[in-house]
C-alpha cells in the first residue's frame, strides 16, 4: 500500500521532452512539461490528439520505443525513473507504476484467463506463493465490482463484455497496490452508461488504495468527474494547470477557453457553435514561440517570438500565455 | 450546385411539405451465428427488430443509443448496404425497391451518407477530386462537368480547391477528409443525407467546426438529416427530433426539448442520468446503471431492458411495449414511449445542465 507518510510528491516530473528522431523526421512531442502529484490525487491531462499527452505517459512508463529522445526528469516514489536500466523498470512496471488503455482487448493477453494474468503479476513482483496470488486476483476482482469473481478468474478475456474487460484490466493494473496509475483514455471506447459507472469506480478505488491517478482524456465531461486537478496540453507543453474549478470554471488561457467553449452541451442549442479556427500545428516544425499564436485571436508580436514563460496565480494555477493579465480581469 | 436545389420549392418534391420525406415500417433486420463443426445456425442477433418512424421534410431527427442497439444497422438497411428480413421503406411517397416505387439506385441518389471513419470511406488512391467526382461521373455526368462540381463542392465545405484537390486521402487530416466525405455525399445533391456518427472520430474542437458547417449546409442546400450519434449533447445540439434505441428496439421518442428535458422511458433517464457533467461542483454519485448492454444475441423476452430497470414488473418479461403516449404527465402528442409501467415514466425533475462560461 502506498504510504501517506512519505513527504512530498509521489509522482514529479520535471522538463519532460521527447523528440522521435528518425533518418528524414523530428518530430517534438513533448517541449518540457513539468508536474507534481501527491498520493491520493488525480491529475487530468486534456488535450486533443496529437498533443502529447499519451506521449508522456508512455515516457513515464518507460514503454516509447528506441528512437525516442527522452530528456528531463521523472521520480517515482524519490527515485529517478529514466537513468534506470530496462531490468529496473520491469521491476518498476506493474508494480509501483502501472497503467490501463483504452483497448483492454490489447492489453490483455488472449491466451490466459483473467485470473492468471494477475496472479502472474502478483507473484512475479512479490514472490509469494500462487495461492496467494490468486487469493489476491479474487480480491481485485472483487474489489473492481465483477459479479461473481471466482468464476470470472477462469474466464478468458473475450468471454467477457467490454466494460467487464475494463475492470479486468483495472484489476490486473492494481494487482500490486501501485502509488501510482496511469490511466491513457480508459472510457473513450465505452457507452455512457459503462463510462460513468467506470469513472465512479476509479475514484472509489483511489479513495481505498490511495494511489495518485494521471488520466489522460480528451473528453472534458470525464475530466470534470474525475480530477482533483486538471493539465491542458497542447502542442507537446502543459499550456495551463490549476484545480477542476479554476480550469472549468474560470479558464485563463485561450486554448482553454476556446476547448471549453467549442465542447458541445445542453446549453449551446440554437446557437452557432464557437470554434478554434485552423487545427494544430505540425509537430515536426513547431513555429518558435507560442504554438496556439496562429490559431489565437488574441496573439500579439511578442507571441510569436520567443518561448512563453509560465505564469502563476496565487492559488498556483499556471497559464503559459503572455497576454494573461490582459484577458483575465484580476 | 443545381439552382433549383437553394430554393425551397425542389422540383423532385412529391407530396407536398406534409408527407414525410422517409417513411420506415417495421424495419426488421437478424443475422443469423453460425457456428459448431456444421455451420449450422445456432442463434440470432437480433440487430433490428420492428423499427418504425418518419423523417419530415427539412427537419434532423436524431437516433440514439448504446453499441449494439441497431442505430447504425438501421442506416444501413435505409441505405439499402445491406437487405432488410422484413419492412417497408418509402421515400417522399414513393415504396423503395417496389415494383410501383422508386428504384433503389434513384434513392440512394437522393439519400446519400456520411461515415465515422474518413479515412476508411475514402479511396487511398484516389485524390479528392476524384473521390468526389466519381458518383455524380457514375451516374453519367461528363468528366468536366463532374471535376467543376467536385471543386465547387470542395470550397463549399471550407477547403480551398486550388490547395485540396489534387491531395490525398493520407495528405489530410481527419477533420478535412471528413469535410471531403460531406462534399462526396453532397456530391449527387441528395435530399437526406445521413451521418452516421460523422463527427465522433473528430477533436472537440474540429467537431464543432464540422458541425457548424453541417447546419449551414442544411439552411443553404434544403437539405434533411437522420443524425446518429452516441454523444447527447451533439444529438441535442443537431435534432429536431430525438429517437432513442436500445437492442434494436425504439424505446422513445419525441421533440429534443421534450425528451431532454422530460425523459420518459428508464432507459433514457438512466442514459442521460450517466451524461457526464462538465460541472465539478456537480458531480455524478451514484451509477444510473450497473452492468453493460445485454448480448443482442437472445436478447430478453418482452421489453428488452426489463434486466436492468427497476420498475420492471412480470408483465414487463410477458409482453413487449407498443411505442403510444406516455402513460403518466402531460406530454406532446409527438412524444412517445414504450414502457408498461406508468410510475417509471412519471415526470421527475431532470437536472438541468448549466453551462460553464
Amino acid at each position: 500500500m502506498p504510504d501517506g507518510t512519505m513527504m512530498g510528491p509521489v509522482l514529479r516530473v520535471e522538463d519532460l521532452t521527447v523528440r522521435f528522431v528518425r533518418r528524414d523526421t523530428d518530430v517534438a512531442a513533448v517541449n518540457g512539461v513539468n508536474f507534481a502529484l501527491n498520493a491520493g490525487e488525480t491529475l487530468t491531462i486534456l488535450g486533443e490528439s496529437g498533443s502529447g499527452k499519451s506521449v508522456s505517459l508512455k515516457a513515464m512508463m518507460g514503454l516509447l520505443p528506441a528512437y525516442a529522445k527522452l530528456s528531463g526528469k521523472i521520480w517515482l516514489n524519490g527515485q529517478e525513473m529514466l537513468s534506470r536500466s530496462e531490468a529496473e523498470l520491469a521491476r518498476m512496471r506493474g508494480g509501483a507504476i502501472s497503467m490501463i488503455f483504452q483497448e483492454p482487448m490489447a492489453a490483455l493477453d488472449p491466451v490466459y484467463t483473467i485470473g492468471e494474468q494477475i496472479a502472474e503479476t502478483i507473484v512475479q513482483h512479490e514472490g509469494c506463493s500462487r495461492d496467494a496470488a490468486w487469493k489476491r486476483a479474487l480480491d481485485r476482482l472483487e474489489q473492481v465490482k465483477i459479479p461473481s469473481a471466482a468464476r470470472r478468474l477462469k474466464n478468458f478475456p473475450h468471454e467477457m463484455s467490454g466494460g467487464m474487460r475494463q475492470r479486468a484490466m483495472i484489476a490486473l493494473a492494481l494487482a500490486c497496490s501501485p502509488s501510482v496509475l496511469l490511466a491513457d483514455e480508459p472510457t473513450t471506447a465505452l457507452d455512457v452508461t459503462v463510462q460513468i459507472q467506470i469513472l465512479l469506480l476509479l475514484r472509489q478505488l483511489q479513495q481505498e488504495l490511495g494511489m495518485a491517478i494521471v488520466f489522460v482524456t480528451h473528453d472534458v465531461g470525464a475530466a470534470a468527474e474525475i480530477s482533483d486537478r486538471v493539465a491542458v496540453m497542447y502542442a507537446g507543453r502543459l499550456v495551463e494547470t490549476g484545480t477542476t474549478r479554476e480550469v472549468m470554471k474560470h479558464p485563463m488561457h485561450p486554448y482553454t477557453r476556446g476547448l471549453l467553449a467549442s465542447t458541445v452541451h445542453g446549453g449551446v442549442r440554437g446557437h452557432r457553435l464557437e470554434t478554434i479556427p485552423g487545427s494544430p500545428p505540425n509537430l515536426a516544425c513547431l513555429p518558435p514561440g507560442c504554438a496556439f499564436a496562429p490559431r489565437c485571436r488574441h496573439a500579439v508580436e511578442a507571441c510569436r517570438r520567443e518561448e512563453i514563460p509560465a505564469v502563476a496565480t496565487e492559488s498556483g494555477a499556471m497559464a503559459r500565455c503572455l497576454r494573461v493579465q490582459a484577458l483575465v480581469p484580476a | 450546385m443545381n439552382a433549383a436545389l437553394q430554393t425551397d420549392l425542389d422540383p423532385r418534391d412529391r407530396g407536398g411539405p406534409a408527407q414525410p420525406l422517409l417513411l420506415v415500417d417495421s424495419l426488421r433486420k437478424h443475422f443469423p451465428v453460425r457456428g459448431g463443426i456444421l455451420n449450422r445456425q445456432v442463434a440470432t442477433v437480433q440487430a433490428v427488430d420492428d423499427v418504425s418512424f418518419s423523417v419530415q421534410k427539412g427537419e434532423t431527427l436524431g437516433i440514439v443509443g448504446e453499441s449494439g442497439c441497431g442505430k447504425s444497422t438501421t442506416a444501413r438497411l435505409l441505405m439499402r448496404l445491406m437487405e432488410p428480413d422484413a419492412g417497408e421503406v418509402v421515400f417522399d411517397g414513393d415504396p423503395v425497391g417496389a415494383r410501383r416505387g422508386i428504384p433503389v439506385s434513384e434513392m440512394r441518389r437522393q439519400m446519400q451518407m456520411v461515415f465515422q471513419d474518413s479515412y476508411t470511406s475514402l479511396n487511398p488512391r484516389m485524390t479528392m477530386v476524384e473521390s468526389i467526382a466519381y458518383a455524380p461521373r457514375m451516374h453519367g455526368l461528363g468528366r468536366r462537368e463532374a471535376y467543376d462540381r467536385a471543386e465547387r463542392l470542395l470550397g463549399r465545405v471550407g477547403l480551398n480547391p486550388r490547395q485540396f484537390a489534387r491531395r490525398y486521402p493520407h495528405e489530410m487530416s481527419g477533420g478535412q477528409r471528413q469535410r471531403v466525405n460531406i462534399a462526396r455525399a453532397l456530391a449527387l445533391e441528395p435530399r437526406l443525407v445521413i451521418l452516421d456518427e460523422a463527427v465522433a472520430a473528430l477533436d472537440k474542437s474540429v467537431e464543432a467546426q464540422v458541425l457548424n458547417l453541417l447546419e449551414e449546409l442544411k439552411q443553404s442546400l434544403n437539405l434533411t438529416y437522420l443524425f446518429i450519434s452516441h454523444d447527447l449533447n451533439v444529438v441535442e445540439y443537431m435534432s429536431d427530433r430525438v429517437m432513442v434505441m436500445y437492442l434494436g428496439r425504439v424505446v422513445e421518442s419525441g421533440p429534443v426539448a421534450s425528451i431532454y428535458r422530460h425523459p420518459r422511458h428508464p432507459y433514457t433517464r438512466a442514459l442521460f442520468a450517466s451524461k457526464p457533467t462538465l460541472d465539478p461542483d456537480r458531480r455524478t454519485t451514484e451509477m444510473p446503471l450497473t452492468g453493460d448492454p445485454p448480448n443482442p444475441i437472445n436478447p430478453p423476452s418482452g421489453c428488452r431492458f426489463r434486466t436492468r430497470c427497476a420498475f420492471a414488473q412480470p408483465r414487463c418479461a410477458e409482453q413487449v411495449p407498443m411505442l403510444g403516449a406516455p402513460l403518466a404527465g402531460d406530454a406532446p402528442p409527438s412524444h412517445i414511449v414504450a414502457c408498461h409501467i406508468p410510475e417509471a415514466q412519471a415526470p421527475m425533475r431532470h437536472t438541468i445542465e448549466v453551462g460553464h462560461a
